[in-house]
């Protein structure tokens, strides 16, 4: 009885060997793996459809639009004004800094310049914007690679800074707060106190990060050497901002290109960059480029001129006939508005040059080769907002 | 077309503050022109900030091509296209704030359809594309331009050769203008459905949320307080009203 069970066992081990081995043949089989989407490495609704060898992906396509607005399409219906609240809903985790470049280019193409109140608010509001932004990466980063507690003190300390913003503007995430020739008011009384403290805090914020993650041997072996972009292949797909200063290129719009648009020329900031250009550099980059805002707020709270905070515009504001494309380091890397105007209230064509979308094209390129957790890994360390690809 | 007088009219103060011409852009445009010979057709500098160029249409991957070997623009930043046709379906801003506005400066509501006028650096069909690189060494940007081979069936190289993040960008500008790129590795649709018909940011596609519910206009059309100077509109404005009030 039990030697015919042992037969009947050893016989299905046998079969199950075989079976294995066929398995082992027909390894090479490839699998379609479908990643959102919804998926917890995006900001809204990437979807990324990857095609599979075992753990290695061959080809990985991004499937983006279900978050298309036809922002484009719809400031050519609007004037100025109705314009900066569609443009606030672009990336909406620093939402000032999407409102600002535009105004900017409308200005330009008027003749008219911000009083020097105007600027250096509009400055502090754009650097508090990036730490807000930038500080929930630096959370997320942990989420992604599976160190879960940074993202939670992310989202409390960032708290801090949404609701300075608020206090000014009113609104947490979608100030729309900014005018052509200046902005709707000013700070309000004691702000100024406030805003150093918070910023203190922040300061300890990206101390606490540095503490969580970076000696972290989980953390490092995750991030390090993964998703490299050398930097010529970064220049060609356009990358910004921090994705590209990780890849060793010393390039910042606030510091090169400021045109004396914004108040960067009166304060002191260094540019970060990274000579590896993998998800560690991007992480890192930022890191810096969070202490660095937190210093540039200080010295602008510091400074802050008296005056008006509004030029003279007329009521009714129709640009001249015109094009200007000006472009701003937000956040998420370079974001730049080109305004075709033909003197009427709304413009005749406005090209969003966002961020994100430039960002997230080289995901194909990036993809092929990785393992598939790397994926998380490096889509997180790229950091792009889907508001800002989809426009 | 008639070349539209860019930087005359809109940056006059910055001309006159900085009377030095602007000696880096005119040597690039001074090489470019050496580069391409007579397919760069025209430029625009706003000195100190910005240069724009157009070249033709056979040379709009070799201006690209230029821009990036010889003289330094590594970085791409963005590539699309511009419709220069006035929409026929107006400014879908016709309610009763554009009443007040059009008679405050003396136009009848009903326009006559507008001219095509092509913008900075002039252009002959209705439809261009335009790119723009920057050199980050030296911290200039540049604006190209390109004119389409026909209305008809729009067609441009494609720069997916010289800059691989072209790609998207080229995508983007087939969907939404109908512009082809020979030689793009895969024109496929990025945002819309693959079988949406149409392109969306031409002028004559029409935006049906303002079709389906027109555009209220401000709703509360106040008379224009009077100005501090009592110039032309604001006497205009307050005299339209007045009209409008008794009538």
């Amino acid at each position: 009885m039990t030697a015919v069970t042992d037969r009947q066992k050893l016989a299905y081990i046998a079969q199950q060997a075989a079976d294995a081995r066929v398995n082992v043949e027909l390894e090479t089989e490839g699998m379609t793996l479908n990643l959102g989407p919804q998926h917890p490495a995006t900001h809204g609704t990437l979807r990324i459809v990857a095609r599979l060898d075992g753990e290695q992906v061959i080809s990985a396509d991004p499937i983006m639009g279900y978050m298309h607005r036809g922002y484009e399409k719809l400031s050519e219906v609007r004037n100025y004004a109705q314009i900066t609240t569609l443009v606030n809903r672009i990336d909406w985790l620093g939402s000032f800094a999407n409102e600002v470049p535009f105004i900017l280019a409308a200005e330009r193409l008027m003749g008219v310049e911000a009083p020097p109140r105007a600027k250096w608010i509009r400055t502090i509001l754009f650097e508090m914007a990036r730490i807000a932004n930038i500080g929930l990466f630096l959370g997320e980063m942990g989420l992604q690679v599976g160190a879960v507690s940074p993202t939670f003190y992310a989202f409390r300390d960032r708290e801090f800074v949404l609701n300075q913003i608020e206090a000014v503007t009113g609104g947490r995430f979608h100030p729309n707060f900014d005018r052509i020739g200046g902005l709707k008011d000013d700070l309000p009384k004691g702000w100024i106190a406030d805003t150093k403290a918070v910023m203190v805090r922040m300061a300890e914020f990206c101390d606490l990060m540095e503490d969580l993650l970076l000696g972290s041997e989980i953390f490092e072996a995750r991030c390090r050497g993964i998703g490299v972009i050398p930097p010529d292949v970064a220049l060609q797909y356009g990358l910004s901002g921090a994705n590209l200063r990780a890849s060793g290129i010393d390039w910042d719009l606030r510091r090169d290109a400021n045109h004396g648009l914004l108040a960067y020329d009166d304060v002191e900031f260094k540019v970060y960059t990274h000579p590896d250009g993998d998800s560690f550099a991007r992480f890192w980059v930022r890191l810096q480029e969070v202490r660095e805002a937190i210093k540039i707020v200080e010295q602008l709270c510091d400074g802050l001129p008296s005056g008006s905070i509004q030029a003279k515009v007329p009521r009714i504001i129709k640009v001249p006939a015109g094009e200007a494309f000006v472009s701003t380091e937000n956040p998420l890397g370079e974001m730049g508005y080109y305004i075709v105007s033909k003197g009427d209230l709304n413009p005749f064509r406005v090209k969003i040059r966002s961020a994100s979308f430039n960002n997230v094209s080289i995901v194909p390129w990036l993809l092929r080769g990785v393992y598939v957790p790397d994926i998380i890994t490096i889509l997180g360390s790229l950091y792009f907002i889907l508001g800002d690809i989809d426009r | 077309m008639e070349k539209v007088p860019h930087v005359s009219t809109t940056d006059t103060p910055e001309e006159t503050v900085e009377v030095e011409p602007d000696e880096l852009r005119e040597g690039l445009v001074a090489q470019l022109g050496e580069l391409l010979g007579d397919s760069l057709l025209d430029h625009a500098i706003l000195p100190g900030v910005d240069l724009t160029v157009r070249v033709a249409n056979e040379a709009w991957a070799q201006a690209a091509e230029e821009l990036r070997y010889v003289l330094g623009a590594r970085y791409f930043c963005f590539l699309s296209a511009l419709d220069w046709m006035p929409s026929p379906y107006g400014r879908y801003l016709d309610a009763e704030v554009d009443k007040v506005l059009a008679a405050e400066a003396g136009e009848s509501v009903d326009k006559e359809p507008e001219p095509m006028v092509s913008g900075v650096c002039g252009g002959d069909t209705r439809l261009q594309v335009f790119a723009r690189f920057s050199n980050v060494k030296s911290h200039w940007g540049i604006t190209v331009k390109a004119d389409v081979t026909s209305d008809d069936d729009p067609r441009i190289g494609t720069l997916t050769k010289v800059f691989a993040g072209a790609d998207w960008h080229e995508r983007e500008a087939w969907e939404m203008f109908g512009i082809t790129f020979d030689g793009h590795p895969g024109l496929r649709h990025l945002y819309l459905p693959s079988d949406f018909e149409g392109h969306p940011l031409r002028k004559d596609f029409p935006l049906l949320a303002r079709i389906v519910k027109p555009w209220p206009g401000i709703v509360d059309v106040e008379p224009m307080p009077v100005v501090e100077s009592a110039d032309g509109p604001a006497a205009d404005a307050a005299a339209a009203t007045d009209e409008g009030d008794a009538s």
